[in-house]
C-alpha cells in the first residue's frame, strides 16, 4: 500500500473502462473496473497510464501529444464526449465509466479510428485550398489581413478529436452526416481568399441532408467541444449562406 | 452493349449525380420548414391570447368570436371566414410536419440511438430536441382532430358553445394534451430557429443564446399558465352550463329571439 493511500483525504477511484477486442469477436464487450489511488493534479491520461503500467497491459487507449493538441485521447466519459488529457479526474466522481467515442470504428477498448472518419470526410468535402494559381515556394505569399487570419485560425484550430461526431444526435442517427467537424472545415475554406471555390460549388458539398441542410441544432457539438470551437454560429452562417443560393 | 454505349455510361452517371448534388430543392425545404413552424407558432402565440379572452369574461370572448366572423366588419357574421383560416392553417400543419417528417429517427435502430445519446448525454437541447419529437408525433393527432372539428363547424365558438364542446362534449383531455404539446413544442422551435439561423444572437453568441434560452423558459410558462387558466375557466362554464346544453350566449343587444341581428348604429348604440 503506498503511503498516499493510507492518507484519509485520497480519493480511491474505480475507473469502469468497456474492453471490446474486434479481433476477438467471440469474447463479448464487457465493463471492466480497476482501482486506483487519485493524486493531485491526476488527468485521466495520467490515470489510463497507471493502470496499464501497473494493473493491465494489455488496456489500449489513444495519446500522443498529452496537452489537448493532437485530439486522440478523445473518449466517452461518463457518457460525455471529452479529451482524457484534458480531464482532470477532481472533477468527477469517484466512479468514472469510460467507453470508446460511438460513430468511429473501434481499434480495440478505448482505442478508435478517428483518422479513417476524417479522411472519408476531408476527401467528400474536399477541405483543401482549391486554386489554379500554382504554387511557388521561392515567392513571399499574398499578404492577409489579420483579422481574416485571425478569423480563419479560429477554426483552425479543430484537432479532429471526434467529440462534436460523439456529442451529435444527428450523427448518431444518420452516419452520412458531415457532423459540425465537417462543416467546420467548409466554414473555414470559405473565408480563405486562396480558396477560390464558389457558394454554388460549395452548396454541391454540404447543400443537402447530410450536410448543413440536416443539422437538427441539437447543439451538443458546441457544447461539448473541447477547444471551444464557434460550431453553432458557423454552422447557422453557412446554413444562410447556402441556403441563400436556394431562392436565388 | 455498343463501345459507345460503354464509355458514355459513367459520364452520364456522374453527370445525373452532380445535378442531383446541386439541387436546391434541400435548401427550399430546409427554409420552408423553419418558415412554416414560425408561422405555426407566431399564430398559436395569437390562438391563445384569443381564446384566453374568456379569463376577461363572457363577453370579451364573445366580441372576439365575432369579430373572427366578420361581424363588426359585415354587419352579420360568417362562420366561413373560420374554416377558411382554419383550412390555411391546417394546410400550413401539413406542410411543416410532412417537412419535419425528414427528421423523425426513420426506424427502430435510429430512434434507440437518439435515445441512447440523450439518455447517456444528459444535454439540454438534446433533451428538447426529443420533447419537439414527441409532441411533434403527438400534434399529427390532436392537432389535426380540433382542426378538423373546427373546420366543420366554424359556427360553435362561442362562451357556451365552446364550454359545452370543452366539458359536456368531452374535449378536455385532449386540449390538456393539445395545449401542453403546442407550448412546449412552439417555444423549443422558436429557441431553435434562432440557434438554427443565427438570430438575435448579438455580438456576444454564447451570452445571446442564455439569454435566449431564458427568454423560451418565461414564454414556455407564461403560454402554459395562460392555457391552463384559459382551460380551467371553459371548463368551469361548461360544468355550470351543462343543463343548458346547446343555448347559445348572447350579449344585450343580440337577444332578438331565433336568430342573430344585422349590426346596425342603433344596436351599436344600444350596446
Amino acid at each position: 500500500m503506498t503511503a498516499a493511500s493510507q492518507s484519509p483525504s485520497v480519493r480511491r477511484l474505480t475507473l469502469q473502462i468497456l474492453r471490446c477486442d474486434p479481433q476477438q469477436p467471440e469474447a463479448a464487450a464487457r465493463l471492466q473496473p480497476f482501482q486506483l489511488d487519485e493524486a493531485p493534479g491526476m488527468t485521466l491520461y495520467l490515470a489510463l497510464n497507471e493502470i496499464r503500467d501497473t494493473q493491465d497491459p494489455s488496456l489500449q487507449f489513444d495519446f500522443v501529444c498529452r496537452a489537448g493538441i493532437c485530439g486522440s485521447c478523445g473518449m466517452m466519459i461518463n457518457g460525455r464526449p471529452g479529451l482524457a488529457c484534458r480531464t482532470l479526474t477532481a472533477n468527477l466522481p469517484s466512479l468514472i465509466t469510460l467507453a470508446p467515442l460511438p460513430g468511429f470504428e473501434l481499434i480495440g477498448d478505448l482505442s478508435v479510428n478517428t483518422g479513417k472518419w476524417m479522411r472519408g470526410m476531408s476527401e467528400r468535402l474536399e477541405s483543401w485550398i482549391h486554386s489554379s494559381e500554382e504554387v511557388d515556394p521561392c515567392r513571399l505569399e499574398t499578404p492577409m489581413e489579420p483579422e481574416l487570419a485571425e478569423q480563419i485560425y479560429e477554426l483552425e484550430r479543430c484537432i479532429e478529436c471526434g467529440c462534436c461526431i460523439a456529442g451529435c444526435g444527428t450523427a448518431q442517427m444518420r452516419s452520412d452526416f458531415a457532423g459540425a467537424v465537417g462543416l467546420n472545415q467548409i466554414a473555414r475554406f470559405r473565408l480563405d481568399p486562396r480558396d477560390e471555390r464558389s457558394d454554388d460549388e460549395l452548396y454541391r458539398l454540404v447543400g443537402d441532408d447530410d450536410g448543413v441542410f440536416g443539422c437538427m441544432t441539437l447543439l451538443g457539438c458546441q457544447d461539448l467541444c473541447p477547444k471551444s470551437l464557434p460550431l453553432q454560429t458557423q454552422i447557422a452562417y453557412l446554413r444562410r449562406k447556402m441556403a441563400a443560393l436556394g431562392i436565388t | 452493349m455498343s463501345a459507345r454505349g460503354v464509355t458514355t455510361a459513367p459520364v452520364d452517371a456522374v453527370r445525373i449525380d452532380r445535378c442531383a448534388r446541386s439541387s436546391r430543392v434541400p435548401a427550399m425545404l430546409d427554409m420552408t420548414q423553419s418558415l412554416s413552424g414560425l408561422l405555426l407558432a407566431l399564430f398559436m402565440w395569437g390562438h391563445m391570447l384569443f381564446v384566453s379572452s374568456i379569463l376577461l369574461g363572457k363577453e370579451a370572448m364573445y366580441v372576439v368570436t365575432k369579430t373572427f366572423e366578420g361581424y363588426y366588419l359585415f354587419g352579420r357574421s360568417y362562420p366561413w371566414i373560420v374554416s377558411l383560416a382554419v383550412a390555411c392553417v391546417l394546410l400550413l400543419l401539413v406542410l411543416h410536419a410532412a417537412l419535419a417528417l425528414r427528421k423523425f429517427p426513420a426506424d427502430y435502430r435510429q430512434h434507440r440511438a437518439i435515445v441512447r445519446h440523450s439518455i447517456n448525454l444528459r444535454h439540454g437541447d438534446t433533451w428538447l430536441w426529443l420533447v419537439q419529437l414527441y409532441t411533434g408525433f403527438a400534434m399529427f393527432f390532436l392537432a389535426s382532430a380540433h382542426l378538423f372539428f373546427m373546420l366543420t363547424h366554424p359556427a360553435e365558438i362561442g362562451p357556451y358553445a365552446s364550454s359545452d364542446r370543452v366539458w359536456s362534449g368531452g374535449w378536455w383531455p385532449i386540449y390538456l394534451l393539445l395545449l401542453l404539446a403546442v407550448e412546449l413544442h412552439g417555444s423549443i422551435g422558436l429557441y431553435r430557429l434562432t440557434m438554427k439561423w443565427g438570430w438575435l444572437q448579438g455580438r456576444d453568441a454564447l451570452a445571446g443564446r442564455r439569454r435566449l434560452i431564458r427568454a423560451k423558459w418565461g414564454i414556455t410558462l407564461f403560454f402554459l399558465l395562460l392555457g391552463l387558466l384559459t382551460l380551467g375557466a371553459y371548463i368551469k362554464i361548461g360544468i355550470e352550463h351543462r343543463d343548458q346544453l346547446g343555448e347559445r350566449y348572447r350579449i344585450g343587444w343580440q337577444s332578438v329571439p331565433g336568430g342573430e341581428p344585422r349590426l346596425s348604429a342603433e344596436s351599436c348604440r344600444c350596446g
